[in-house]
């Protein structure tokens, strides 16, 4: 079979390259190529959303989509939300806040996706916000806290727009 | 899992994409990956050549054509969920894209893979045979185009030869005065459904349908059509009791039975979600 191919990416504003089997998954790839540990891979076959990065700006399934397919991409992962000084991100402060997290296994995906939603509908109410994390299993939380620490985070976003 | 190993194809044009297929037989086609993508990762399929539509940019896009709306085969389903276009001429489509995976997965999957892929209780599909659709395909032998009632050849597998690809999904919308309803029933937010229902409404002048459509997903290999509820509602008033009768035919199909649901539990849904398809039809204030 081939050799591996060449794969040319930013990732959270660096430039990355890398080699990887056609068949590597991008989830595997940001693990295993580039060291970036934070996206988690569950279920490996779309259903979890652990693996959830976003990728041109829109949330994907990280485990759904080869690394290759990513070549010249722009690809936004958890490392890449806190700023430079280490000051978390108002998503990932709601979640400390709410205690929105327990093994923090389904964090990162969950925190991907809610980056998307608040872009798009921050002034989301907590049906659609429900339906919105409806790809993303928790095993620990049970939802409530995280649906809470969306609406929080939201509501900070949007404050800060507004002002 | 990881997939087994494959050759990977990029082709840039849709002329490279069906040279490869016709040169390599048994190659699969790779759109928004929702579906082939866990297949692959699951070992349910093991190609050795696996040709990404994802870099062809020709494939994509939302087109009014002579009254008709032109949907790329590559368009994301999120795209659809958007696009103006289709909230304007298919608007029963945008209220299906809702029940259409998670936000994740419609970034991704595209109208030509849910087609291609033909789960039966795929929305998509249901809403392709709800309007007539008609599916253009094309190979190195050059290009067709198949009704949608043609297009399931039987269980999951469309009748495209072994050397097509499909281009682009064409909808003629309904004008005058149409109301429309979908609605579903699934264990999960977001999973295959159990029994999907869809219909359109056409009104006359003097305020009877004129034009009626209704799709059942989920209950057999492929979308059903109801002619005979259709025929009922057609000329009707689109009274209640009108609307029990067109939904008692629901009731009177041939429905598969798997791991899911049994087949009369099928039949019972098929009956009340048409009935709701259609109640919500007329509480919607028709456009
Ligand atoms: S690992 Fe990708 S969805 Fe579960
Ligand atoms: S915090 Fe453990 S899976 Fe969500």
């Amino acid at each position: 079979m081939d050799d591996t191919i060449a794969v040319a990416l930013r990732v959270n504003g660096r430039t990355f390259q890398g080699r990887c089997e056609p068949r590597t998954h991008l989830a595997d790839f940001l693990r295993h190529e580039l060291g970036l540990t934070g996206t988690h891979v569950g279920c490996e076959h779309g259903v979890c959303g652990a693996c959830t990065v976003l990728v041109d700006g829109r949330a994907v399934r990280g485990c759904l989509m080869l690394a290759a397919q990513a070549d010249g991409a722009e690809v936004r992962t958890v490392e890449g939300l806190a700023a430079a000084d280490g000051t978390l991100h108002p998503l990932q402060a709601a979640f400390v806040e709410a205690h929105a997290l327990q093994c923090g296994f389904c964090t990162p995906g969950i925190l991907m996706t809610l980056v998307e939603v608040l872009n798009d509908t921050p002034d989301a109410d907590e049906a659609e916000m429900r339906e919105a994390l409806s790809g993303n299993l928790c095993r620990c939380t049970g939802y409530q806290n995280i649906v809470k620490a969306a609406l929080t985070a939201a509501k900070a976003v949007s404050g800060v727009r507004g002002a | 899992m990881k997939p087994a190993p494959f050759r990977y194809h990029a082709p840039r044009s849709v002329a490279d994409a069906v040279g490869l297929l016709a040169e390599r037989p048994g190659a699969r086609l790779l759109s928004g990956g929702q579906s082939l993508m866990p297949m692959l990762n699951l070992r349910y399929v093991m190609p050795d050549d696996v040709i990404d539509l994802n870099r062809i940019d020709t494939l994509a896009g939302i087109a009014e054509e002579g009254g008709r709306v032109r949907i790329g085969g590559m368009t994301r389903q999120r795209d659809l969920e958007r696009s103006p276009v289709v909230a304007r001429h298919l608007p029963v489509m945008r209220e299906a894209l809702r029940w259409v995976g998670h936000i994740q997965t419609r970034n991704r999957g595209t109208i030509g893979g849910s087609l291609c892929h033909l789960d039966p209780a795929a929305e998509l599909p249901a809403i392709a045979m709800l309007y007539d659709a008609e599916v253009s395909a094309i190979s190195v032998r050059g290009e067709r185009s198949i009704a949608m009632a043609e297009f399931p050849a039987f269980y999951m597998t469309p009748a495209l030869e072994p050397d097509e690809a499909l281009t682009a999904v064409t909808f003629t919308p309904w004008t005058g005065r149409t109301a429309f309803g979908f609605v579903e029933f699934s264990r999960r937010h977001g999973d295959f459904a159990v029994v999907s229902a869809a219909c359109l409404l056409g009104y006359g002048p003097d305020g009877r349908i004129d034009r009626a459509a209704l799709v059942l997903g989920g209950v057999g290999a492929a979308p059903l059509r109801l002619p005979d509820a259709e025929a009922r509602l057609t000329g009707s008033r689109g009274t209640s009791e009108d609307f029990t009768e067109a939904a008692a035919f629901a009731e009177r199909i041939e429905a598969m039975d798997d791991a899911h649901a049994g087949a009369d539990y099928r039949r019972h849904l098929a009956r009340v979600l048409t009935g709701r398809a259609l109640a919500q039809a007329v509480a919607r204030p028709a456009a």
